[in-house]
Formats: C-alpha cells, structure tokens, sequence
C-alpha cells in the first residue's frame, strides 16, 4: 500500500521544473533533440519506432505531456493531422500552438518529395505537402538541426551558447558519418527493393535505391488480396532484391509477397529505437546501410 | 588528373625537343633541361590556377543549389490559393437501412428526453453533418457544425455545435463559450457518426435524449502533471434535457466533471471521468418534439435534477500500434435523482442506467462489437397511474455490431440488437454507412 501511494505521489509530482520541457511525436526527433540538448531537457515521446504516426490518437498521456511542453517537436507535413491539431487544443498550452516558438515542425525546414500534383481522397490518404517520412536523408537531418539548435536558443537564451556548441559538434560528426555512408553505400545504388508504405523514399532518393513498388497501392490503404497477386505477377519476371518494412507496418502483405517470389523481407529500424542498435540517428543510419549491405544481390 | 595533363605536356613539348637535339652540346642539356623545368612550372600553375577557378565554381554551384532548395522549401511550406484562409470543411454521410419490429419512442419510467428511439424500419438517408473549423486568429479557435436531416418529408436543419474556444489563456486554462457538447460522460463528447455502434446506449437515450448540448460556457484546466488530470465545469442557459430554459441571467443547470487518464506500459491506456449535472426544471415537458407536443400528452417536471456520471475507457494495441489488432472496453453509469413536482404531484424519484461494450478489430479495417446497456426507474408509488409510473422491470438491450472501413474515411456497419426496452422483445437490424469527405476528422481517444 505504501508503495502503492508512493507510485501514485511520483506520478503525480509536476513535471521538472528546470529543464527545457519537450515534446517529440516521433522518436527521431527526440533522438535530435538529446543531440542538441542533452542534459537541458525533458523528453516527452509521443510514439515509439512501433508505432505508425499516422495512427495515434490524442490520448491522455499526450494531453498531459503537451501542457507541461516548452518546445514541440513533430514532423508536420500532415503527418499528425489526425491527432496533433485536438491535442493542442485539448493541451491548455499557449506556447506551443501554431505561430509560437515552441512548435516546431521539422518537415517545414527541408525539401519535399513526392509533392502531389493533384489531391483526392480516391488516391488514398496522400499528403498535400509532399512525403513527410523526411528523416531518412542526413541533409534533412543536417537542416532540421540547424534549425532545433536556433529554435532551443530562442526559447533558452542562458544556454544558448552550448545548444549552438552542441549542433556545431552534432553537424561535424555527422558530416564525417556522412562521407563513410556514401562511400559504403555506393555498392547499394540501383538495389531493386519493395516497400509497404511510401516510408523509405528520402533514403532511396539519398542511395540511389530502385523501390519499384509499394505493397500499398494507395498510401495509408491496407492492399487487397487481389492487388497482391496483381503485384506478385508484375514483379515476377524480375523479383527485386527484398521487401523493406518498417517495424509499425503489417508484416502480412510483406510475408505473403516474400514467400511467393522467394525474396526476403528486410526489416527496417525505419527510426531510433527500432533496431536494437539504432539507440541514436548515427546507429539508425548504421543499422539502415548495414542491413541494406546484407541483402544487396 | 594533375599528373598525367603533367605527362602528356611533356611528352608533345619536352620530348620531341631533346630529341631533336641529340647531339647537342652539355651546356644546351642544361639548358633545355631548365626550360623544360620552367615550362613544367609554368603549365603546373596554369592546372593549379584552372583547378581554383573550378573549386570555386563548384562551391558557387553548390550555393545555387542550396538557394534552389531554399526556394523550394519556402514555396512548398505555404500554400497560396485564394482559399487558403477558408476554414477546414468536412461533411459526414450517416444513414441506412433499419428493420424494427415493434420498435419504441419512449421508455417506460422516463419523461422522454428528446428524439430517441429505434425509428422506423425502412432505408434513411439519415443525418448529413457539415463541419466548418478554423483558428480564428491567435486566440481562437471556432467550430461550426450543423446536420441536414428529413423528418415528415420536410427538411430540418439542426444547429449541432457553434462555439470558439481560447487557444493561448496561460497554464493549462481553456475556455469555450458557444453551444456545445458537455463533457459530462465519455460518449457526450463525440458525434453520433464516430460512434461504434448504430445508436447511442440507453442511458444516453434516457438521460440526455441522444446526448447533452450545452448553451453557455466551459472553463477547464489542466493539471501540471504527467498524468492527465483535468477539471471544469460548464453553464448552461440552454433547454437541453434534463434542463429547460429560463429566461433572465442566472444558468439553468451546470456541470462539473473531472478526468484522469494516462498510459500502463506502452501497449495500454486508460481514462476515468467523474461528472455531475445539476439542473432546475422549470414545467419540462420532455425534450425535443415532445417539448412541443408533450402539453397536451403528459405531465411536466418542476424540480431539481442531480444527475451523477461515472465514466471509464481502457484502450489496448499491441506495443501501442493500433493498425492491425485493437481493443476498446468502455462503461459508464448514469444515476440521476429528481426531487420535485410531476404532474402537480410532489415525487421524488431515482433512475439508473449503465452500459458496458467492447470493440475488437481483429484485422485490418475489419472490427466486431458488443454492447450491453439498461436503464431502471425507481420514481416511488406516488406517480402509479401517471405516465411515470413504475414499470416493474429494467429496460435492456444486447447488441452486436461488424463493422468495415477501408480507410479513415468510410465505413460500413451491421449490427442486430435484441431489444427489451418495452416489455415485449423486438429484434432489430441495422446497415449503416458512414462516409466522410473534406477535411481529416480527429482522433479523439
């Protein structure tokens, strides 16, 4: 019982008081922020790599955790529509609404792909603002970082210096990885891979990988039956090297499809903490090259 | 690069030169020798001086491309179509096909809380909802719906909800003025069409005729917690059930709820609500049609009504990833108690009600549904021969729904229900579709 109410005080308690508060719907972002920041902040993770940030929905503990933020961090794009926009009105947090410092949208800071020439529902659930799965390409990362240490240093002026010091060190460290990436990855360009969302486009873009086609005929539609055997036809006469998954996408179409054309299903970290090694951005495009070189005909 | 334009220099200069000269004198070797040096030299700050100018291009080139990127960043971030400021618009299609055998419009032991009941067998195209929202500017936040429906061959407008709420009161304040949905009960909160099943639980049915507007304002705070503990309360000067509108300055009923909620791992979360309603009727007729036609049909309600909802919802997914298998358990109890006149008969009375339902989505836009809800009326011998006299039994329903959405924005759903609300049974079947188009709705937990 004692420890019962003492689980029930430290739930309770308010939330650091010290401490930058921040809010990060995806673990990428959280990952660039404890890059910046470090020791500054609070991190409040919306989702986890196992989960589709599509799908969320505004519960409790996102409430809870958007009132108490200084600086959100999300991807943008459309990619929370679902959700973000009632979490802020439900969050009583004027800091962190559109137009304030404390809402940032990373998707805002880079170039787009895949930006829709036409929109309609018929098409599935399409993005208006281009593929908001941005952070699979090290420029997006390098731009978004650039941008997050300015935004920490406007919203905490007294260690301004060091958000500044920190992205400086982050930006040179990954601009070394960078080169190392490349050149590993020059063997992958023109790897012929199937993916079950548009979830991995930057990275093609980034290695020069062939994703001749997505498991899901229109995005954000589970695919049919039919449309799979429509697929398995088509890809046939030259099965691509492996399917690529993210690990919050439906195994089933992935396996169905592997079993048949005799190719594997390559399980991607798609994001910090969805691979055992992908503890931070430098491990998730580690484990992405890697993982890649393994399958790579 | 640098050596073999080095080389090639050589070979068509320097070479063919010795070579001519192979009898030449010691003092002429040395010479070509240095001017082969000086024309080596010379060619070699010529290479370095082109290899500069191409660096710097490269790097000028880079920086177009970096501006290029920047252009493109600034002309994909913002839209600039004529209707940019237009608010977010969405409609909602809500109807279907009925089979109801006797079916009811009342249920025994309740003044009737507005249009409820099983309807008529038949198709309908049901209830068309249009929704118009958008930030007002910095401070504001407004929400217009309103719902097209047929009744008797004539078109009826409702007036759903027109509130603007605050979007930057300081921590964790919020306040909304407007006609709205209570937060008193987890289902109030949510339209008809976001619903897991056809119709709203009896209690809803009984206890808010549907569900309880309010006309007036809302003010709620947010803990600084990390859990979710949230209070408020609500005025309402409207005439939604159980209140009735007065007219002069003082509210006709208030709310006061209170929720906490919050996550058990990642794969669970939860919430718990407390509210309380309390209003004072003034000659309440019923609600809805019935306020108009009620006069001449039965007697009004002059009195208090306390009315007390416990809420709760619990939400599983697989390591919190609702795509494929999803579980939903929720319940709330109603307990309401009326102290006052009924039919110029002084009464004081109790009524119940609760329902408990689970959802399964066992695959990809397919889910399953049961639903067990019940209200009881306990309003004393005094009433015996009225229209509220006691009926001796709980009204009951078991339902079971299936439902298919193939994507966000469409679904369709079976449900049969057996349906005990008067005392004899009835089997009822519903086909509903719901299809959404415009705007994103929000995923409400």
């Amino acid at each position: 019982m004692t420890r019962f109410i003492a689980v029930l005080v430290a739930l309770w308690l308010p939330v650091s008081a010290n401490a930058l508060n921040v809010f990060s719907c995806e673990p990428e972002w959280a990952a660039l922020v404890e890059e910046l920041a470090g020791g500054n902040v609070e991190i409040t993770e919306a989702t986890t790599a196992f989960q589709d940030p599509h799908m969320l929905q505004a519960r409790p503990s996102l409430i809870a955790g958007a009132r108490n933020a200084d600086l959100l961090i999300c991807t943008g794009a459309d990619l929370e529509i679902g959700w973000l926009p009632l979490l802020l009105r439900r969050s009583g947090n004027p800091g962190i609404q559109p137009g304030s410092p404390g809402h940032f949208m990373a998707a805002d800071h880079v170039r787009r792909i895949e930006i829709p020439a036409s929109i309609d529902r018929s098409q599935g659930d399409v993005h208006p603002q281009g593929n908001p799965h941005i952070h699979l390409h090290p420029r997006n990362i390098e731009r978004v970082a650039e941008a997050l240490a300015d935004r920490l240093a406007e919203l905490d002026p007294a260690n301004a210096e060091s958000y500044r010091a920190n992205a400086d060190n982050f930006l040179q460290r990954w601009s070394d990885a960078r080169t190392r990436w490349e050149e590993r990855a020059e063997a992958l360009a023109g790897m012929r891979l199937v993916s079950h969302h548009r979830s991995f486009s930057y990275l093609a873009d980034w290695l020069d990988l062939d994703i001749v086609a997505t498991l899901e005929l229109k995005p954000g539609i589970p695919p049919s039956g039919a449309q799979l055997s429509r697929l398995l036809e088509q890809l046939t006469p030259a099965p691509p090297a492996g399917i690529i998954r993210a690990p919050f996408e439906n195994e089933k179409p992935a396996h169905w499809l592997s079993d048949r054309l005799s190719i594997p299903v390559i399980e991607m970290a798609y994001t910090v903490g969805g691979a055992d090694t992908a503890t931070d951005l430098f491990g998730l495009y580690e484990h992405t090259i890697s993982t890649l070189e393994e399958y790579r005909e | 690069m640098r050596i073999s334009t080095t080389a090639i220099v050589l070979l068509a200069l320097g070479l063919p030169a010795a070579a001519a000269n192979a009898q030449a004198s010691g003092d002429e070797v040395a010479e070509l020798r240095q001017m082969i040096i000086e024309m080596r030299d010379d060619y070699e700050r010529r290479i370095s001086e082109l290899e500069a100018r191409l660096d710097s291009a490269e790097r000028d080139a880079g920086e177009a491309f970096e501006l290029a990127e920047e252009t493109a960043i600034q002309q994909s971030s913002g839209t600039s179509a004529p209707n940019t400021f237009n608010p977010s618009i969405g409609a909602v299609l809500d109807g279907g096909l009925s089979d109801v055998g006797g079916g009811w419009e009342e249920i025994p032991g309740f003044q009737p809380a507005g249009e409820i009941g099983t309807g008529e067998s038949g198709f309908s195209p049901g209830e068309v909802e249009i929704n118009l929202k958008a930030n007002v500017d910095a401070r504001y936040y407004g929400n217009v719906t309103f719902a097209l429906a047929s009744e008797d061959g004539e078109v009826e407008v409702e007036f759903e909800e027109a509130w603007v709420q605050t979007t930057a009161l300081p921590a964790g304040f919020t306040v909304m003025g407007g006609r709205f949905f209570s937060e008193a009960g987890y289902l109030n909160d949510f339209h008809f069409h976001a619903d897991d099943f056809v119709d709203r639980p009896l209690p809803y049915q009984a206890f808010y005729g549907g569900r309880y507007t309010v006309d007036g304002i809302q003010a709620r705070w947010v803990a600084p917690t990390s859990l979710l503990f949230e209070v408020g309360t609500e005025l309402n000067w409207g005439s939604s059930f159980p209140a009735t509108a007065s007219a002069d300055t003082s509210p006709d009923s208030h709310t006061l709820f209170a929720k906490l909620g919050g996550d058990a791992g990642v794969s669970n979360s939860w919430q718990l609500g407390l509210s309380h309603v309390s209003a004072d009727a003034v000659d309440r007729e019923g609600g809805g049609h019935h306020a108009e036609e009620g006069a001449e049909e039965g007697g009004a309600f002059t009195g208090d009504s306390d009315l007390t909802v416990f809420d709760f919802v619990w939400k599983w997914a697989p390591l919190g990833n609702p795509t494929v298998n999803n579980f939903k358990l929720q319940g709330e109890y109603f307990m309401r108690s009326e102290d006052g006149t009924f039919a110029d008969i002084p009464y004081d009375g109790d009524q119940e009600g609760w329902y408990l339902q689970g959802v399964w989505q066992f695959a990809p836009m397919w889910r399953v549904g049961l639903r067990h809800d019940r209200v009881d009326a306990d309003n004393g011998p005094a009433l015996a021969g009225t229209e509220l006299e006691d009926p001796g039994r709980s009204s009951r329903r078991s339902s079971v729904m299936l439902d298919w959405s193939p994507s966000e924005f469409s679904r369709l759903r079976l449900q049969y229900t057996d349906d005990r609300v008067l005392a004899e049974s009835d089997s009822v079947w519903y086909l509903q579709y719901i299809m959404s188009i415009g705007a994103h709705g929000a995923h409400q937990f």
